[in-house]
């Protein structure tokens, strides 16, 4: 369906990414945002505060993380599309909730301005060193989605994407900006609303007597009901049957698990977005995402006039990790250069899908800051010797 | 299409059937509760509640903690949420604010509403926002095994207590009247009639409701602390229960084996968190604001 015409402010824009993202929420039918404050995330739902109440919704700041990442889910069963927004220490804090959605199939969108940690870390400062928290944060085994903006552009654009990949798989959809994306300010473009596609929940049609709330008869996302509508529903964070009560036996567990993972892992191919140029040629193929790709760029295109064969793929969508393209990538480069704002996250992942066949090469950075193009195009020339 | 139960005692066609059966998801029975445990008991009384005041099913939706009252969200044919440990409070916030349309009952237990979830609880109360929370306080953590809650009564023994409580309980009540509850009351398992009209009495109020009820664990307060069995402490309930409506709450604290001071403490009107919200942004945004309940969800619901 296309966006509501209430929610998207047509037009070319100056923003940052955080009101970009703010934006892309708007436009991608969010009407409901639960917040907490904290830097360097705050303007998104500063922003949201101020334009919700004109386009018939409603922002609540929670009296701390573990409020606000429950409250979301309170709203989407109540009929919203909704998010939080956060940063390092507060997204330690939403996990649990983050497991929560997960095991109820709850379709929502957290978002987390990456800044340096651990602990409160450098709370103005960039790093990118929530990536593996984002995908194995809460307990037990789960699946999630996560993009990474690297523009005030994508954070509208993308904003827009994760509540849709959120409402199609119902899953939590992990929105993994860093500070300097969320604060930079560039030329914003948000489309008419009738040239905004979004996803609308997956809202069941069965009747009272029909509807099982984890049914799939065969696709591997049930249908949702809300609170209100008349099905008299349960709905638990305990491993639980197709009528939503609860099971402790292990065939159960197994079917549950199984379908969480597999209802992300048989679309991967869909889900994984990225961003590739000059791979036909290349030798070695810089992988960065977020802020750090536009550093790479330019040590990308240095080593280009150097006359290196380097090709660049971008990472937009995180989770599931893109490793079938990697393996097709890794059997005929060399290597792998990999630079993020974090003392190696993403460059395992890049290892274990090249599966040896390419070698693999770290650019690490303990944030703070981002990288010199330098020391990126000074492992771009030892990966080209190997 | 969907099958609106008739709420009404005197209406159920069939005197052998129980007219709290109608609440329940009888396909999920037998319940976890221990034999002499309270919380069946408030149930039994929430779902007189629901007959009396004929409150409307369709709209009502109950949203429980973890806990074994937490498991009472599992047990009750209504929309039922059962969430994370002592986030029930701001599961319902989120849920009321979504859909004000609803009416939103928290039930859950004294750890998960006051220890785990004791930051929720007061600012919800706060807020003044429209909850009706039931907290089952059986001055324990029942669930995984009797251990020390923030209001076991001082010199009980618990299970991480073994040579008794010495720190200062919390006195519920007093608590959440200080933080801005419009309906506070305090019952007993024993007073099952007087607890279902309280909760009646808070379907009527608009605001933040919040009714204890006292409720044996035999198995591992009762026990440990040698107080008998369920119906030594229905005897004890009956005895040392004395109703005083409208008693200054810092005076309702509980002691070990003393006197429970039960009653309706607290009945008061202030503006509810979402009247307080609408008129504020009536004020500054006249006609740009645009209220929830104004919209059409941007669902392609067909179920009505």
């Amino acid at each position: 369906m296309k966006a509501d015409p209430h929610g998207v402010l047509t037009g070319t824009h100056f923003l940052d990414g955080d009101h970009a993202c703010c934006e892309g929420a708007l436009a991608a039918g969010a009407r409901f945002a639960a917040g907490y404050p904290i830097t360097p995330s705050t303007e998104v739902v500063e922003r949201f505060a101020a334009r919700v109440p004109t386009v018939g919704g409603t922002f609540i700041q929670m009296e701390d993380e573990l409020a606000a990442s429950i409250a979301l889910q309170g709203g989407v069963w109540g009929g919203a599309k909704a998010f939080t927004v956060t940063s390092g220490p507060g997204f330690s804090l939403m996990m649990e909730h983050i497991g929560y959605a997960a095991m109820t199939e709850t379709p929502c969108v957290f978002v987390d301005v990456q800044r340096g940690g651990p602990s409160t870390g450098q709370p103005t400062l960039p790093a990118q060193a929530d990536m593996m928290q984002a995908r194995w944060g809460s307990h037990g085994d789960y699946e999630i989605i996560a993009l990474c903006p690297n523009s005030p552009q994508e954070c509208f654009d993308l904003t827009i994407k994760a509540f849709n990949f959120a409402e199609e798989f119902r899953v939590p959809v992990m929105f993994m900006m860093d500070e300097v994306v969320g604060h930079m300010t560039e030329k914003v473009v948000i489309p008419p609303a009738d040239e905004i596609e979004v996803t609308p929940r997956k809202h069941t049609k069965k009747s009272v007597e029909d509807y099982l709330p984890y049914g799939t008869n065969g696709d591997m996302v049930p249908e949702m009901a809300h609170a209100g509508d008349g099905y008299k529903f349960h709905i638990t964070g305990l491993t639980h049957d197709e009528r939503g009560y609860p099971n402790m036996t292990p065939q159960v567990q197994d079917k549950l698990v199984r379908r969480l993972q597999n209802k992300i892992r048989s679309a991967a191919d869909r889900i994984c977005l990225f961003e590739e140029d000059r791979l036909d040629d290349a030798d070695v193929v810089v992988v960065s995402y977020g802020i750090t790709s536009r550093v790479a760029q330019r040590a990308i295109d240095a080593a280009r006039s150097k006359g290196l064969k380097v090709g660049k793929l971008r990472l937009i969508t995180a989770w599931p990790f893109p490793e079938k393209k990697i393996a097709e990538v890794a059997a005929h480069v060399k290597a792998f250069v990999v630079p993020e704002l974090n003392l190696g996250q993403m460059v395992h992942e890049v290892k274990r899908a090249a599966d040896g066949k390419a070698k693999t090469y770290a650019v690490s950075h303990a944030g703070g800051g981002v990288h010199n193009p330098d020391e990126i195009l000074n492992t771009i020339v030892e990966a080209s010797r190997c | 299409m969907l099958n609106i139960l008739d709420n009404k005692l005197d209406n159920t066609p069939d005197d052998t059937v129980n007219p709290v059966e109608q609440f329940l998801r009888s396909d999920r029975m037998p319940h976890i509760w221990c034999p002499g445990c309270g919380i069946g008991t408030t149930v039994n009384s929430f779902a007189h509640a629901l007959i009396e005041s004929k409150i409307d099913l369709q709209t009502l939706a109950l949203v429980s903690g973890i806990g074994c009252t937490g498991r009472v969200a599992g047990y009750v044919k209504l929309d039922s949420f059962h969430t994370t440990h002592g986030r029930a409070i701001p599961f319902a916030t989120g849920l009321k604010l979504a859909n004000p349309k609803l009416n939103v009952v928290v039930y859950s237990g004294d750890g998960d509403l006051s220890a785990i979830g004791g930051n929720h609880l007061i600012h919800a109360a706060r807020r003044n926002i429209d909850l009706k929370v039931i907290c089952v306080n059986n001055l324990i953590y029942a669930m995984t095994g009797g251990q020390t809650a923030p209001t076991t009564p001082g010199h009980a023994t618990t299970s991480t207590n073994p040579y008794g409580t010495f720190e200062p309980a919390f006195n519920l009540p007093h608590l959440v009247e200080a933080a801005g509850a419009v309906y506070v009351a305090r019952w007993t398992t024993f007073h099952v009639r007087q607890l279902a009209r309280s909760i009646s009495e808070a379907f009527q109020k608009k605001g933040f409701s919040f009714i204890e009820v006292i409720s044996p664990c035999p198995t591992l307060y009762q026990r440990r602390n040698k107080m008998g069995d369920g119906l030594d402490t229905m005897k004890y309930y009956k005895e040392k229960s004395k109703v005083k409506h409208g008693a200054p709450t810092s005076e309702v604290g509980l002691t070990l084996n003393g006197e429970i001071v039960v009653g309706k403490f607290v009945d008061r009107d202030r503006p509810d968190y979402q009247t307080m919200m609408r008129a504020q942004y009536v004020e500054t945004l006249g006609e740009r604001y645009i209220d929830v309940t104004d919209e059409e969800p941007e669902t392609e619901c067909v179920c009505g």
